[in-house]
């Protein structure tokens, strides 16, 4: 497309001369500032968050960080985060207990396992499971995954209703449990690509030296490949658990909408900020919006923290090598 | 006395009959004494077959071996496990989805639809995923492919790694997040401003700003990616001729490193199609056509959402048929950007 | 040749776009048998309405708004059911031109919105009424019997079998199954909620402890959003129950318990037996503005008492250049042909006593 620009040299001049207003200067300026469009936007979104759940946080009647239900009528302004946040960090972390194992299983497969000529596909495969949107999973986590997940329930409650975790007399569907194996396939691709890439990265010269030692590949891999990966792995999970805290669709369509902390996984119950924003917002008043948006900037907080502490690891491993 | 070199193997086709031994067990264990179906089968099949194969190959080839074995027998099935949950994924929304996708779903929207009504369509929800996704694209990819430049070509010191940090940090942005923000600073700051009675309004375009949101962070980090794979003999030849840096970014780098950025674009206009929860807070309702994206607008995500909590019973198929056009679109994007990807000459 | 690649891409893009803009449709033909009778009482005005409100009359409100658009070209009326409570906010801060809400202004309302109509007051006009049905799904169940307090105590969580004593003893010879209760309530504000909790607190005092709100209070079940996630949830979950406006049973096709009334017999759910408690009801409110004060333990013979009655806000004057179309849509909604409408879509009628009344109110509507 680019015809052949002819550029005479001029004489003397070798190279390009710098000018206060020219064109490399406007570049420059406009490129650092789309970079720190990034910065601005980060905080922007703090302080947006912060100035529009102020009014709100000062008008509640209840503690924001104990209180566990969340009522925002005009005629009680009483709404608190207790039970929301520990459902977010409930089913996020049975998503991850769920997920990771797998996950690595299939980050080892694609990199060491998987012939390398269809590794690649296989590895395509996955990715496509990240692709599908959250939507489609909570419609097919609520219409179809409900009923094994019921049955799987009743089952857990039969055999092991002792532990308080699958106790209780029902009734089952949309619980912690469907929530969070929902979940746990949203995060798979996520923990997977990340540490298939760590694994691909192990030095050749360990993984030989490990098997010329006679070593099988199970040794091998456990010699060599996790503890090298290891920051890596963690990263990933780490990034997971971003992922899972800030779901909202898939679980406010999968989980039972209760406001109580529960350990309990099988009965019908389990909620998450992120699912409660977009339940509660529909009817909401300027006053529940200021508290929905205060429960938004707790889940903002706390993955920011989670991700740049993945990320400081990634970066803290890149700078390493 | 022979001493053989070569410890003792379990031969090849011992797994496989170990396996179809599991998986006949198993069914007489589930069927016969009735403690399940089909699923109950396969899993209680997965677990003998670990078992089994643990025992025969600690016998025959020793402990280290049979570790092995079950690892590799482990590693194979989480990959297979992983592939169940894509394929009913897949397999419930084409077959619930293909009942209402016809001509009429294409051809109208929602307008004049109440719950008695079968037919409806989503032809709204896909005009507003197309100009929220359109406007969206507009923002970021400028955006995006500037601050890449500035973190391979410019930026140094402080300043750019914190920048490098932050656009890794913000992919962790959840949707709703992005959508609460855009509600606070455009809905609830900005609209008004614009509006003639100095109501917030929610518009189309606002979701447009909080799928930006979502899309920056993806779009620099592929751009980045690819910038830094464009070979600095490039480069410096260009710079060896007197061209300017900035020309040489942007008649040598960014043409070369074209195909991989569209790539990534096309990953985050996939990304953003496929949200709703910000297009749930700031977008509004809108059942009727509207192109004007400065008002409420629907979008296909939504569309589903709503669709399936909707109590009509004409709703439902509704719901998956718009989900099976999402995914198509979804899938579509991410296969073909992946393609590109690979015929890319810069991809390693 | 990179470049040219984006093109074909976007060229791509852009011929699907331009495909589809070609040939969408709003679906504003309507069938001629369906408007053609009522069209000759619709009084025409043109311009754009912004209704917002209750979602508990969004079936109604769709309808109506079909009907009339069906008749008037000019008109475009959109209803955004978002709830009662952004209904009357958007109508104060004038976003919505009039709402709908499931419950009257609380005197603490009512002067903004008073404000809002300049020259002229803000009205309460019952305009739908929807009847609370209770419904439930269980296997093998067909029909189901309940007296408020066992309803209360079902939804406060201390029933929890169907075939708990209070149940079985409400359903003489029915056969209920062993199996968990699973309550759907609204996990969003609502006036449904509202109402049903109002009518547990009427009518039994003893068993419900959670008083009245728009937010459920209550232990345990699991919430849903909006009367169609209720609706939804109940027609998927089996051994459930849940309260959802009669015309959202009837869309989602679901069963509906018989509820005692003040006079002691088990009445079944159906526009007359709810409209026999409307008329019941006696009118609070001066001039035009008529709220309600439906009496849940009303002893009427035959009366269906969990009755919620959804009222459009408007002003009485002061709505400049949209009078004429608020006035002729709540005209044809307040029309004999207008509440027709409503019936087979789950909704009772307005007794005639308070049709009428409400009709002379909103053809006073004024600019």
């Amino acid at each position: 497309m680019t015809s052949s620009t002819t550029t005479k040299p001029a004489a003397g001049a070798m190279l390009p001369r710098r000018r206060r207003f020219g064109a490399e200067t406007i570049f420059r300026w406009l490129t650092t500032g789309a970079g720190t469009a990034v910065l601005v936007i980060i905080v922007a979104i703090a302080t947006f968050l912060i100035a529009e759940a102020v009014p709100a946080l000062r008008d509640n009647k209840e503690n924001f960080f104990t209180y566990k239900e969340w009522f925002t009528g005009p005629a009680d302004r009483k709404f608190g985060i207790a039970a929301l946040a520990f459902g977010t960090v409930l089913s996020a972390t049975i998503a991850l207990l769920l997920a990771v194992p797998v996950a690595l299983g299939i980050a080892l497969f694609l990199s060491h396992y998987a012939p390398r000529r269809i590794s690649t596909t296989l590895g395509f495969l996955i990715d496509l499971l990240a692709a599908v949107p959250s939507i489609v999973f909570g419609l097919w986590g609520r219409d179809y995954l409900v009923d094994p997940v019921k049955d799987l329930s009743a089952w857990l409650n039969e055999y092991m209703g002792w532990l308080p975790l699958f106790g209780g007399d029902g009734p089952f569907g949309k619980s912690v449990l469907l929530g969070s194996i929902v979940l746990a396939i949203m995060v798979l691709p996520i923990i997977t690509s990340l540490s298939r890439e760590v694994f691909m990265q192990t030095p050749k010269a360990n993984e030989e030296a490990a098997l010329a030692l006679g070593a099988t590949k199970w040794e091998m891999i456990r010699t060599s490949v996790l503890p090298y990966g290891r920051p890596g792995i963690i990263a990933a999970v780490l990034l997971g658990l971003g992922r899972a805290l800030g779901e909202t669709i898939a679980l406010a369509m999968t989980l039972g909408t209760t406001f109580v902390i529960s350990f309990n996984l099988v009965e019908t119950g389990g909620n998450s900020i992120a699912a409660n924003i977009a339940n509660k917002f529909g009817e909401a008043d300027d006053f529940g919006r200021g508290a929905l948006i205060a429960s938004g900037l707790v889940l903002f907080t706390i993955t920011l923290i989670v991700n740049m502490t993945a990320r400081a690891i990634v970066y803290r491993r890149r700078e390493f090598r | 006395m022979m001493v053989s070199l070569t410890a003792r193997r379990l031969p090849r086709f011992a797994p496989l009959a170990i396996g179809a031994g599991a998986v006949a067990v198993a069914a007489g264990l589930s069927f016969g004494l009735g403690l399940g179906g089909p699923v109950m089968t396969g899993i209680l099949a997965a677990l003998l077959f670990v078992a089994a194969l643990f025992g025969t190959a600690w016998r025959v080839e020793g402990s280290r071996a049979a570790r092995n074995r079950v690892a590799s027998a482990l590693i194979y099935g989480a990959f297979v496990l992983a592939v169940i949950p894509l394929v009913s994924v897949m397999f419930t929304v084409v077959d619930k989805g293909w009942a209402r996708l016809d001509g009429t779903f294409f051809g109208t929207s929602m307008n004049n639809i109440s719950a008695f009504d079968a037919h409806g369509g989503a032809y709204h929800a896909i005009i507003g995923t197309l100009e929220q996704v359109g406007i969206a694209v507009l923002i970021t990819v400028p955006l995006g492919i500037l601050g890449a430049v500035y973190i391979v070509e410019y930026g140094r010191g402080k300043l750019a790694s914190w920048i490098r940090f932050f656009v890794d940090v913000m992919t962790g942005i959840p949707s709703i997040v992005a959508g609460l923000f855009i509600l606070a600073f455009w809905v609830m700051v900005v609209s008004p401003m614009f509006s003639a009675d100095g109501a917030p309004t929610l518009s189309g375009f606002a979701a447009s700003l909080a799928l930006s949101v979502l899309m920056l962070p993806t779009v620099v980090r592929s751009t980045e990616e690819m910038l830094r794979l464009v070979p600095n003999e490039l480069r410096e030849g260009s710079y060896a001729l007197g061209i300017p840096k900035w020309k040489t970014i942007t008649k040598i780098v960014l043409p070369t490193a074209g195909p991989g950025i569209v790539t990534g674009v096309m990953l985050a206009i996939a990304r953003a199609a496929g949200e709703t929860a910000p297009v749930m807070l700031v977008a509004g309702v809108n059942s009727a056509i509207a192109f004007n994206p400065f008002e409420s607008q629907s979008s296909l995500s939504y569309y589903v959402f709503d669709q399936a909590t909707d109590s009509s019973k004409y709703a439902e198929p509704r719901a998956w048929a718009g989900a099976l056009t999402l995914v198509a679109i979804v899938l579509t994007l991410t296969v073909v950007a992946k393609l590109l990807a690979r015929r890319s000459k810069l991809s390693r | 040749m990179k470049l040219q690649r984006l093109g074909i891409i976007a060229g791509v893009g852009l011929t699907a776009t331009l495909a589809l803009t070609a040939c969408g449709s709003d679906n504003t033909t309507t069938k001629p048998g369906a408007t053609g009778a009522a069209a000759a009482k619709i009084e025409c005005a043109g311009g754009t309405l912004n209704v917002a409100g209750s979602s508990a009359q969004k079936n109604a409100m769709l309808e109506w708004i079909k009907a009339y658009k069906g008749a008037c070209k000019d008109a475009k009326i959109e209803y955004n059911a978002n709830g009662s409570g952004a209904g009357i906010q958007g109508f104060t801060a004038k976003t919505a031109d009039f709402a709908g809400s499931d419950s009257a202004l609380k005197d603490t309302e009512q002067p903004a919105a008073d404000a809002r109509c300049a020259t002229g007051k803000a009205i309460h006009l019952p305009m739908v009424t929807g009847p609370i049905a209770i419904v439930f799904k269980v296997d093998n169940v067909d029909s189901l019997q309940l007296k408020p307090a066992t309803l209360a105590g079902i939804f406060s969580g201390k029933i929890t079998k169907w075939n708990a004593p209070e149940i079985t003893a409400d359903n003489p010879g029915a056969k209920l199954p062993d199996a968990a209760i699973q309550t759907v309530h609204r996990s969003d504000s609502s006036g449904t909620t509202e109402n049903f909790t109002d009518y547990l607190t009427a009518t039994a005092k003893d068993a419900w402890t959670f008083g009245k709100a728009k937010e459920w209070k209550a232990p345990g079940g699991v919430g849903s959003k909006g009367s169609d996630g209720v609706a939804a949830d109940v027609a998927k979950t089996s051994g459930s129950i849940g309260y959802v406006e009669m015309s959202f049973a009837e869309t989602a096709g679901l069963k509906k318990a018989k509820i005692q009334n003040g006079a002691g017999e088990f009445t079944e759910l159906t526009p007359a037996s709810a409209a026999k408690t409307v008329e019941s009801a006696e009118v609070k409110g001066s001039g035009d503005d008529l709220k309600l004060k439906i009496d849940y333990n009303t002893k009427a013979a035959g009366a269906y008492p969990l009755v919620l009655v959804t009222y459009e806000i408007a002003c009485s004057a002061g709505n400049g250049d949209k009078a004429a179309l608020i006035k002729g849509f709540l005209t044809y909604t307040s029309s004999t042909e207008g509440q027709a409408q409503l019936t087979k879509l789950g909704y009772a009628p307005l007794a005639e006593s308070v049709r009428v009344k409400v009709a002379a109110a909103a053809a006073k509507i004024a600019a």
